[in-house]
Order: structure tokens, then sequence, then C-alpha cells
């Protein structure tokens, strides 16, 4: 360590907003070479602390010192300049432009006072080959490409501005998991090359395999900076929630507690799935497992009348129905929680009330609705253990895992008896996450039945009665509780039909 | 042109670059923003063509289609500036009141000698400017939607020309009359090479200037800009100055044009939104990012083609805002429907 060269010094940062403040002097460093783990629950201020580093929200007091002269950034281009590149946990990308116009924006190359179209080209397919990504090339739309390679423009992007203090903000939160291995690698690239990566994550499996040190943030302060060689997951857990976590989740379903099957589906053939037939038990999560692009959604969306369905058919209860519009769907008692919850699950700009009604206004009366004993948004609340202003918050301002419960809330006003769950916990930290585990297995033992996608396998693991796992459209084979990451994985990877083959 | 693909390359850049030779060709061509406009104005002028002939008139003579170019100077090149803000995800709701405006001082300005073109022209310039940065500033600085700080501004001209002028203003001189409005090369007028010339300056900057490149990502998303390091307001404001140019230089044109400055000349032509029109019929998306002003041009020549239809035809003028209403509303659904298969 001592030979290494010092890259980043933040002393005693502290950041207000119109008069709150959210950082109290946070101090951090980082060295060359070095993978450096930030981790803590949203809303500890992981991101407003990047957020400082990179100009976009200048620390209200404290000391940014990168190589040991103190700089002072005021808008992102400076931090660049500064050799700071940030990869956000939103994507930032022109998706109707190309990659090399993405890597370059803002800063074109010039030739004659023009930009030099084929030099940003030229280096951006240089760029691509020193991360060793031939998937695609530095014409190609970023519309066309997928999450992954997305964040490999992003970084390359980074890299281009001769970055050597990279930050990844949750970089695999949107990642597959074999997706993630090659993030990995790429990461690993990254340190060789001598860059310093402050890496913010959720998922402490990746914490624990990347880095070098971690650094535990929690309400807007430091908890502590430790080698990652000298604790473990559950030291960390502790120091993350200032709790222990001994129950990671909840108790599985007793067999006495499964009813009928509720859903069912008998060979559904869609654009993307092949003969699927699947049966969820009232009481009963079923967890569903595959890659990213091998159905799992695409299945939610046929059971829930979102996309067509071209042979086969759906089973509610033993009964044969045909959705042709979501609301349909609805009406019969289906919940969707879609995966992304920014842009499929909630009205942004609009009060948490609102939220909560949104779908039971358009599928009952309001003079039904207390003869139906639909939950009142303050029962919800109570529920939930939702953690708002009050009801009249916008949704936008709450934390993930608070929007999360909100976008929960707006179903289990419809009462249903089927809900679909696709990436429950995605982006959510730690103490949210078990929350939300916990109500999902209330509502089973209550006797809905759930479907649960998922691509965090200790998740699907932990909480499903069974999993199935799908490969292609197709679905690959099912497990009983309990089963291991490995024999998932050879499931969704097709590995089992080229032994067999 | 063949490619060759050295040995050396591994399966999966090949792989790529085949994909990348076909998808040059669907990017490029037919997927381009502009393409259905095109199309759209071969159908039109096609069928325009039979109709008018059917009815006897004269449709595909020369001089007729010069006629139709000449009338779609004014359009074309406020419709180019437009094109440029409406790209950034603004719109300039201004344009037909500075027109009015800068004609009005054009004539004043030149007060019947061509000793004073060349003060006019800097002063009408000036008022370009001036009108684009106070559009650009209001937008950015005090962050008023570009909808209604360009209405504001209209309002604040339109008063200002109701309070100075109550008619017609003189002074334009016939030589710059006939010069910019009468001149022709040929049977070429003029007034074309300047559409042209506007037309090829807006190209150049959207397509090989940096601000373009910048026009273009603003656009697309302004947070996403910010957050690569492109300043937002600058590259905004620009864009509003671009465009209010084209305006004071349309507002010149249509000075020589009618040998006199008129404080309706802008809002009688209804360069406001038939400029957004064109340009949307043109395939820029309304939200910015995607787009250019080639497909701006189909428009306005697409709106031409319809209006010397509807002239020969004698058509109602009620039913031609009908059908014009319809055409764009088929385009922009049109549009909508590419982008859904596209994503």
């Amino acid at each position: 360590m001592a030979e290494k060269k010092l890259l980043l010094q933040m002393q005693g940062i502290k950041k207000s907003f119109v008069g709150v403040e959210v950082l109290h002097g946070v101090d951090l460093d980082l060295y060359a070479g070095e993978v450096h783990a930030i981790v803590g629950e949203n809303g500890a201020g992981k991101s407003t602390l990047m957020k400082t580093l990179a100009g976009v929200h200048p620390p209200t007091e404290g000391k940014i010192l990168i190589e040991g002269k103190e700089v002072q950034f005021a808008h992102p281009a400076q931090a660049q300049a500064a050799g700071v590149g940030i990869v956000y946990q939103e994507f930032n990308l022109l998706p109707d432009r190309n990659v090399a116009e993405n890597v370059f924006v803002g800063r074109e190359p010039l030739k004659r006072g023009l930009v030099d179209r084929r030099k940003m080209e030229r280096d951006t397919a240089a760029l691509l080959e020193e991360v060793g990504e031939t998937g695609f090339t530095p014409r190609t739309p970023v519309r066309w490409l997928s999450v992954a390679q997305q964040q490999v423009v992003e970084i390359i992007k980074a890299r281009s501005l001769n970055a050597r203090i990279l930050v990844l903000d949750e970089p695999t939160a949107a990642l597959a998991e074999h997706e993630v291995e090659l993030l990995f690698r790429l990461v690993r690239r990254l340190q060789e090359l001598g860059v310093g990566i402050l890496y913010i994550s959720h998922r402490l499996r990746e914490v624990f395999q990347l880095s070098d040190r971690i650094t535990v943030i929690k309400d807007g302060g430091v908890v502590k900076t430790l080698k990652t060689s000298e604790c473990d997951q559950r030291t960390l857990v502790s120091l993350m929630v200032g709790r222990d976590l001994d129950a990671y989740f909840p108790e599985r379903g007793r067999p006495e507690d499964l009813g009928d099957v509720r859903l069912e589906t008998r060979n559904l053939n869609t654009a993307l799935l092949r003969d699927v037939s699947i049966k969820v038990r009232a009481g009963e999560i079923v967890g569903l497992a595959g890659l990213q692009g091998s159905g799992r959604t695409e299945l939610a969306r046929a059971i829930f009348g979102a996309d067509p369905i071209d042979s086969g058919e759906v089973l509610i209860d033993g009964k044969p129905v045909k959705f042709r519009h979501p609301r349909q769907a609805v009406k019969a008692g289906i919940g969707f929680i879609t995966e992304d919850r920014k842009a499929e699950g909630l009205a942004l700009a609009q009060s948490i009330a609102d939220n909560m009604m949104l779908a039971v206004r358009t599928v009952m009366p309001a003079r039904k609705r207390r003869a139906a004993g639909v939950m009142s948004n303050k029962e919800l609340a109570e529920v939930t253990e939702l953690k708002a202003r009050g009801p009249e918050q916008e949704v936008r301002f709450l934390s993930g895992g608070n929007q999360q419960k909100v976008v929960l809330s707006k179903w289990l006003k419809t009462k249903p008896q089927i809900l679909i769950f696709d990436e429950p916990t995605r982006g959510i930290d730690v103490g949210a996450k078990a929350g939300i585990h916990d109500l999902i297995r209330k509502l089973a033992r209550d006797g809905v039945a759930v479907l649960m996608i998922s691509s965090e396998l200790p998740e699907l693991i932990g909480m499903a009665d069974r999993i199935l796992v799908m490969h292609e459209g197709k679905l690959a084979g099912e497990l009983p509780a309990g089963a291991s990451e490995p024999e998932i994985m050879e499931l969704a990877t097709g590995a089992h039909e080229e032994v067999a083959a | 042109m063949t490619v060759v693909d050295p040995p050396e390359q591994s399966a999966g850049a090949r792989a790529a670059a085949r994909r990348e030779r076909i998808a040059g060709w669907r990017v490029g061509v037919l997927a381009s923003p502009a393409a259905p406009v095109y199309g759209a104005l071969i159908g039109v002028f096609v069928l325009a063509w039979v109709i008018v002939t059917i009815d006897g008139g004269n449709f595909l003579t020369v001089s007729n289609i010069v006629n139709m170019l000449q009338r779609s100077v004014a359009l074309g090149i406020v419709s180019a500036g437009q094109t440029v803000v409406i790209l950034l995800g603004s719109l300039d709701l201004s344009v037909a009141q500075l027109i009015s405006l800068s004609s009005l001082l054009a004539a004043s300005t030149m007060d019947g000698s061509m000793a004073n073109f060349l003060p006019a022209v800097l002063v009408v310039l000036a008022l370009g400017v001036g009108v684009g940065l106070v559009n650009g500033l209001v937008i950015t600085k005090l962050q008023v939607n570009a909808f209604i700080a360009t209405l504001g501004t209209a309002l604040i001209i339109q008063g200002i020309i109701q309070y100075r002028w109550t008619g017609p203003q003189g002074g334009i001189p016939n030589q710059f009359s006939n010069d910019l409005g009468y001149t022709r090369f040929g049977i070429i007028p003029m007034s074309i090479f300047l559409l042209a010339a506007v037309v090829v300056v807006v190209w150049f900057l959207l397509t090989k200037t940096r601000f373009g490149y910048k026009v273009y990502a603003v656009g697309g998303s302004e947070d996403v800009s910010k957050l690569s390091g492109v300043r937002t307001h600058r590259t905004i404001i620009t864009a509003h100055v671009v465009c209010s140019l084209t305006a004071v230089i349309t507002g010149l044109f249509l000075a020589a044009r009618l040998r006199a400055g008129t404080p309706t000349v802008g809002t009688d032509g209804g360069y406001d939104l038939e400029s957004i029109a064109a340009v949307v019929l043109g395939g820029t998306a309304l939200m910015g990012g995607r787009g250019g002003v080639i497909g701006t041009i189909g428009g306005v020549f697409l709106l031409a083609v319809l209006d010397n239809t509807f002239n020969q035809l004698e058509f109602n003028s009620f039913l031609r805002d009908v059908v014009r209403g319809l055409i764009i509303i088929a385009a922009v659904a049109v549009y909508a429907r590419r982008q859904e298969k596209k994503a």
C-alpha cells in the first residue's frame, strides 16, 4: 500500500440543501489501482457524496484534493477535466446518437474548427478494443445496445477523459448475473491501468469479490473504513443498518398454507415465449429465474395482458381467461409490480396518495371500495412501513425502497389474488429489502399467489418455495426451495442442454 | 464499395461489422427521420400533378415549379432556424412577430436609399441577436418554459409594433427590392439561392460543428448533456439566436418582396405555427434530439405543393386548413409508430 499513489482525498465534506445538512463531514481517500467500495443504505448520502466530487453539487464545506492539490468543481466539466469520471446509476446516454457520439459528447475532436468524425470513431474503436468489447462498433446507435453494453459505453466514455478516478454508482443494479462477470473483468482491467475506482453497491457479495477497502456510510457520515480482507458480510450489514440482521429472509411457507392452483398457463406462446406452462398456488411464492432476455418479464407481461398471446391459455382459479388489456387483468385480481419502478410503476411528480389510488380508481368505483374492504392510504402506509413526510409528498422525493412500497400499496388497494413481482428489490438498500421480503411473505401467507422474478439469486433462493428457470423463451426446469446458485445458473445458461446433447 | 475483412479479425468483430453495414443502410437511408417526408412529398407531388392536370391546370411546368419554390423561400428560411431550436427540445413562437418587426425596421432604416442598405441589415441582424438572446436567457436563467417564454416575447414585439406603426412602412429602395425579391438567374429567382444558402449554413452548423452535436445532445437529454460536461445554457441561448437570425432574414426578404415593411406580414403568413408544422412534418421530434434541416425542407416543400394545388383547384380556404391539419396529424402519427417499432 505504501508505494501506491494517493489519488484522491476528500476531507470533512459537508453539504446542505436549503439549510438541511445531508453530509456531515465525510472523509474518504482513494489510491491508484484500488477498488474502494462505498456501502450504505439508500438515503445514507452516497450519491450526494459522489455528486460533490463530480461538480454537480459543490460541497458547502470541506476540501477535495486530487494528487495532493486542492480542487474546486463548480461544473461537471471541471471535474471531468481533472480526471474524475462517473458512471451514474441511471444511465447517461443519448439513445438517438451512436456510440462514438455518446462517448465524445460535448468535447468532439475538432479539425480545422469542424468536428472530426473519423478521429472520433477511430478513438472510440481503440477504447472499445482496450476493454475487449467486440459486440458493437462506434457507429451502433445506443438505442440498440443491451444494458450491459450501454454500461461499457459509459465506462469507455469516462476512460476517454483519461479518468484516473472512476466512480461506479450501483453498476450491477441493471445487469443480469452473467453480465456482472464481464463488468468485473472490466473493473480489474481498469485497476491494472492504475485507475482508482470508487465502487458503490448494495450487493455485498460483489463488494467482497472486488474491493480492497470498504467505507460504510450511514446518515450522511462515515461509520468506518475497513480493509476488505479483515471483515465479513455480517459485520458489514450490521454496520450499515446499525443492527444485526439475523433472519435475512423471512421463514418459508408451510405446506399446509398452500391452497389451490390460482394462476396457471398452458403452452403459452408469444413472440418471445415457447410453450410455457406454469402453476402458482395460493399461498405460494414461485421464483422465476433466468438471464436477462430469457423471457421472464415477457411471461409476466403476457399473463397480465400487456403483450398479445399467440396461442395457449392463461387460467385463473381453473377458469380460462383472455386479457386484451391490463385493465381486465387488474379487475380479475392480478397485480404487476414492474421492473422499472420509475417508468412503469409510478407517476413520479404526483403525491403518494394519488399514486396509491391509481389502480383502484380505474377498476373500482368509489362507492364500492368501502364495501370491498379496501385499505385506506394510512393503513397501507402502516402495513408497508412507508417512511414519508405525508400523503401529499411527491413520490420522486422518496428513496427507492419507499417508492417500491408505494407501488406495492397501489396494488394492495385492488385486493389482488395474484401478485407478480419483477425485480422487487432492485436498487433498494439492505434494510428496506428485508422489509419488502417480509411483506411479500406476509401476503403469500394471507393466500395470495406470488410469482417473483429476480436476477439476484440469493434473493430467489431465500424467498421462493419453488424456483422455475427460463432459458431462451422456454421453461428450462424447476427446482425445489433451497436450490443452489450453480443449479440455477446451469439451467439458466442452457448448460444442461449441452451436457445432454 | 466492397469491404474485405482482414483475416485476423475475430468472428465477433466480423459479425459486428456485417450488422453494422446492414444497419448503416437502415440508419442512413430508410430510418433517417427525413425519409417519410420525402416519400410523402413524391406521393403528393404525383397526386397533385394528376389532379391538377385533369382539372385543366398547369402543374409540371417550369414556371409553376419555380413558383412553388419561390413561395417556399420565406417559410423555408424561418423553418430552418425553427429546426435548430426544436432539435434542442425548445421552440420559438416569436418568429412571426419578429419577421414583421424586422421588415418594418429594415424599411425605416433604409429610408428609400441604398446607401443605408448596410446599416439597415446590421440593425436587423442586431435585432435578431437581441431577441434570440432574450429568448434564450429567459428560458435558461429564469427557467421559463420555452412555449411561454417565446409567447411572451411575441406579445412584447406585437405591442412595440402596434405602438409605433399603424400601417405599412415605406422606404424600401426599389433596387433592394428588385435585387433580392425579383432578380432571376436564368429562370431561377435570387431568393432560392438565399434559401439554399441558409439551409446549407444550418445543415453545416448541425452536422459539422460542435455546436450542432451539442444541440442534438441537449435535445436528447439536458441532464445527460450537463453531466457529460456540455454547457447546456450556452447551447440553448446560441440556438435561439440562430433561430431569431433566420426570422429576421425572412423579414428582410419579405420586405423586399412586398417593397415595404408591414406590421402584419409575419402573423398573416402564420410563420410561427407553420414553421413548427414544417419541422414536425420533416421528421424532427418535437421533444428534440432527432431529426434535421433536410427533413424540414421536405416539409416546407410538401406544404408548398399542397398550397399550390389548392390554389389551382380554387379550394375553399377553410377546407384547405382542414386538409393541412389532417396531414400534420397523420405525419406525427406515422413518426410515432416508426419510433415505437425501433425501440
